[in-house]
């Protein structure tokens, strides 16, 4: 069986990020168990369509805006997705990503099973910053549940005794969100 | 009140204001306002972007080397071709040469990206604006076959083939979930493809997002990964081993067999498929010759696609380089872009605060220091914003000029430079086409002419994809392995403070960056995007920029459904993708679109 664990999202603008760090997160907290990729989906679009048809369970984190408390984590499943990310102002990336969706669909190879991990976004027009405080805290309880969805699917990763170090990480070249996130030089 | 601007465009913006407007970002805001007359006529056209910031606020201070992978990340669709502009702006900079491996792996990178890019921006975004897909639902499929047998040998194109196509579409459209197509203007006016013709442009949708995929697989043979490829400052990331089995990430035979083959299949989908359909599509709406904007007269291209390692002189560019202005086709001009008086950008009309904004920055200088107001004419409030106010700031996007000028950049200013310079691997393939659809020379600058050298470039890219693997297996087969030189990798081989340009054609146009290296960190950074160019703001003369340009003089069939808007606007594959909505005066939601 392949699953696919996706994060999606503009690391560059702040909260917009989650999705990719939240994947970043899973990657060197736990082990994947076998046939389960980890996929830093950035704003990929199209690009993505490859990847998601080939899996038989998608499992999606993003910033998604519910109206909800920032930090607020909402999972969706299965059919609801679909109708979820039809919705106004849904996620930051419904188009692109509902696309990647539905072009698999036409495909004729949707993934069989799809949940989608949502957090409530606070800020998303600070051009270079950090997650803020709310997202940032909501990164574990997203892990949780993520592994939560993974064990009903079978596929239950194990926690790691010791995380990776940054050079194993899923981002390299002094994007890995430690180095992103360091106190800027004459920022501003 | 009419106006003219110093290049030549009458504008009045005295009539009813439509505003299509961004709803959700992806990779940036767009937003177009035009005024149009008694008769739907579109008589001023204000072009906005609402997002950009400069890349220097989060790039001051940190490695050079490091600097491709942040600006992979500005967009979402054009990655690697930033990425590229960055690695050879710092090697500009430092003065690192890299092998003539590196250099073929690069262009096929990059000639990767400009193919998947056009198919899928011709397919699943443009396409869209010419083909009805609800119009498919009531084609005859023997019809269809033989409409699709007349003009291409591809294989695909039996009665029963389009009969079980049209039932999954049937199928797909009545469960509710039209998806990709659920934002379209089905039965509009000005859609005037048969059913027939509609039936065949659907089923290569589909066969061009199924194909798609396998093109991107070369980015996964040289990247080491898809999405977002890995880079390297002196080279290419992957070694070579040629009797390799497999290990990670290294270049193989065997991988170096798969990326041939995908680059036959695309040769042959481009020149079966893709060509004869904008063939097809374009000789319905040969009437249909708005849009060309700045094409006939200010035209500019970096050039890129270096035969030669390290050589960026025109003369080992395969894509063309050189600016055309006042339509003066016997006079191209060539490019400095590290002259001060050449490239520069203006914020007289854009959301940014410069000391003083009579003049123009060139990117070595560029500040990006923002400054949101609207104008005394605005409407609405900083948050909802109804209407513009074009006379004052209205764009985050800034106003670069070569020379003062505003030009066009992207596919058919490459074209148009080429044609130009009398270069036969452009110009014929020029000539047939308008020959085969009893066209002259000038309905070239339109938005059709755009979407055409868009087709007729990917065909050209195909084929210089297998140029450059063949040069590339030559080369491996003659001994040389090298993809890399590390000679100046460390801070210390490098000067105190250096200064470097990085330029490449992205699929829409010309790229640059510029940067400062200062003590072994980024003092400051620059990119100018495609995007900013033909998208650009009035500049201090008021000179308009391309999309402005682009959207005067056409008829609308139905200002509240402004079908013809997004053609024009999507013929430059603009770099903003974004879901948009339509608005009425008073801001009541009238429709969704999607534009790109």
């Amino acid at each position: 069986m392949t699953v696919l664990v996706l994060g999606i999202g503009n690391i560059l603008w702040a909260d917009e990020g989650f999705g990719v760090r939240a994947v970043e997160a899973f990657h060197r907290l736990y082990a994947m168990a076998d046939g389960v990729d980890l996929l830093d989906g950035g704003t990929q679009g199209l690009y993505l369509v490859n990847r998601v048809a080939e899996a038989e369970r998608l499992l999606v984190f993003d910033a998604i805006d519910y109206g909800l408390k920032p930090g607020t984590l909402k999972v969706v499943r299965g059919d609801e997705v679909p109708k979820f990310t039809g919705a106004k102002k849904m996620s930051l990336h419904q188009t692109g990503f509902q696309e990647v969706l539905s072009a698999a669909d036409l495909l004729g190879r949707p993934p069989r099973d799809i949940a989608l991990i949502g957090c409530q976004p606070l800020d998303l027009e600070d051009w270079g910053g950090p997650l803020t405080g709310p997202m940032a805290a909501s990164i574990e309880p997203a892990l949780a549940a993520a592994v939560d969805v993974l064990a009903g699917w079978g596929v239950a990763p194990a926690r790691r005794a010791d995380p990776l170090p940054p050079e194993n990480g899923l981002l390299a070249n002094d994007i890995d969100r430690a180095a992103y996130e360091r106190p800027r030089v004459d920022a501003g | 009140m009419g106006i003219e601007t110093p290049n030549g465009f009458k504008l009045d913006n005295a009539g009813r204001r439509i505003v299509v407007d961004p709803v959700t970002r992806i990779e940036g805001h767009m937003r177009v306002e035009v005024n149009v007359d008694a008769d739907n006529v579109i008589r001023n056209a204000v072009s906005t972007g609402t997002m950009w910031r400069g890349i220097e606020v989060i790039l001051k201070g940190r490695d050079p080397r490091d600097a491709w992978a942040f600006t992979e990340r500005i967009c979402g669709v054009c990655t690697g071709t930033h990425a590229l502009t960055s690695v050879r702006a710092v090697e500009n900079a430092l003065g690192i040469d890299i092998p003539e491996n590196a250099n073929s792996i690069r262009n096929i990178m990059q000639l990767t990206l400009q193919v998947h890019d056009h198919l899928v921006h011709f397919y699943h975004l443009h396409a869209l604006d010419w083909v009805d897909v609800v119009s498919a639902l009531s084609a005859d499929p023997k019809a269809t076959s033989a409409l699709a047998q007349s003009i291409s040998d591809w294989p695909l194109s039996s009665p029963g083939y389009f009969r079980d196509l049209q039932g999954r579409l049937k199928k797909f459209v009545e469960s509710g979930q039209l998806g990709p197509f659920k934002n379209g203007y089905w039965g509009h006016a000005a859609y005037k493809l048969p059913p027939e013709a509609n039936l065949m442009a659907v089923a290569h949708y589909l066969e061009a997002l199924d194909f798609q995929k396998e093109i991107v697989k070369i980015h996964t043979v040289y990247g080491g990964k898809n999405p977002h490829p890995n880079w390297l400052v002196g080279g290419v990331p992957s070694p070579i081993n040629v009797d390799g089995t497999g290990a990670v990430g290294a270049i193989n035979m065997e991988r170096l067999n798969l990326v041939s083959s995908i680059i036959d299949q695309t040769i042959a989908f481009t020149e079966q498929v893709y060509l004869p359909d904008l063939k097809a599509i374009g000789s319905f709406y040969k009437d249909w010759l708005y849009g060309g904007g700045l094409s006939s007269t200010s035209v500019m291209s970096y050039g890129d696609i270096p035969e030669h390692a390290n050589d960026y002189s025109e003369a080992s560019l395969k894509l063309p380089r050189g600016v055309i202005l006042d339509g003066k086709l016997d006079d191209i001009q060539p490019i400095d872009l590290t002259d001060p008086d050449e490239v520069q950008e203006f914020v007289t009309h854009s959301w940014y605060k410069y000391p003083d904004e009579t003049r123009g920055l060139h990117p070595w200088d560029g500040v990006t220091e923002p400054h949101f107001e609207l104008g005394p004419n605005a409407r609405g409030t900083k948050t909802n914003i109804e209407a513009l106010d074009e006379a004052a700031k209205y764009s985050f996007i800034k106003s670069p000029r070569w020379k003062g000028h505003a030009v066009e950049v992207g596919p058919l200013a490459r074209y148009v430079i080429g044609y130009a310079q009398g270069k036969a691997e452009f110009k014929e393939p020029v000539d047939r086409l308008l020959t085969d659809l009893g066209l002259p020379l000038t309905a070239l600058f339109s938005t059709l002419g755009r979407t055409a050298a868009r087709a007729l470039e990917c065909q050209w890219a195909a084929h210089q994809l297998r140029y450059f693997q063949d040069k590339l297996v030559a080369n491996i087969k003659a001994g040389d392995l090298s993809t890399a030189n590390t000679d100046k990798w460390t801070p210390d081989t490098w000067p105190k403070e250096a200064k470097g340009v990085g330029f490449t054609e992205a699929p829409r146009g010309a790229l640059g960056h510029w940067i400062r290296i200062k003590d072994g960190k980024i003092d400051n950074y620059q990119a100018v995007v495609p995007t900013t160019w033909n998208g650009s703001p009035r500049d201090p003369a008021g000179n308009i920029g391309a999309f402005e340009a682009a959207l005067l003089d056409t008829p609308m069939a139905d200002p509240e459904k402004p079908l013809e808007i997004l053609r024009t606007l999507h013929s430059f594959d603009p770099c903003l993708a974004c879901s948009t909505h339509v608005m009425s005066e008073d801001g009541q939601d009238m429709a969704t679109v999607t534009v790109r």
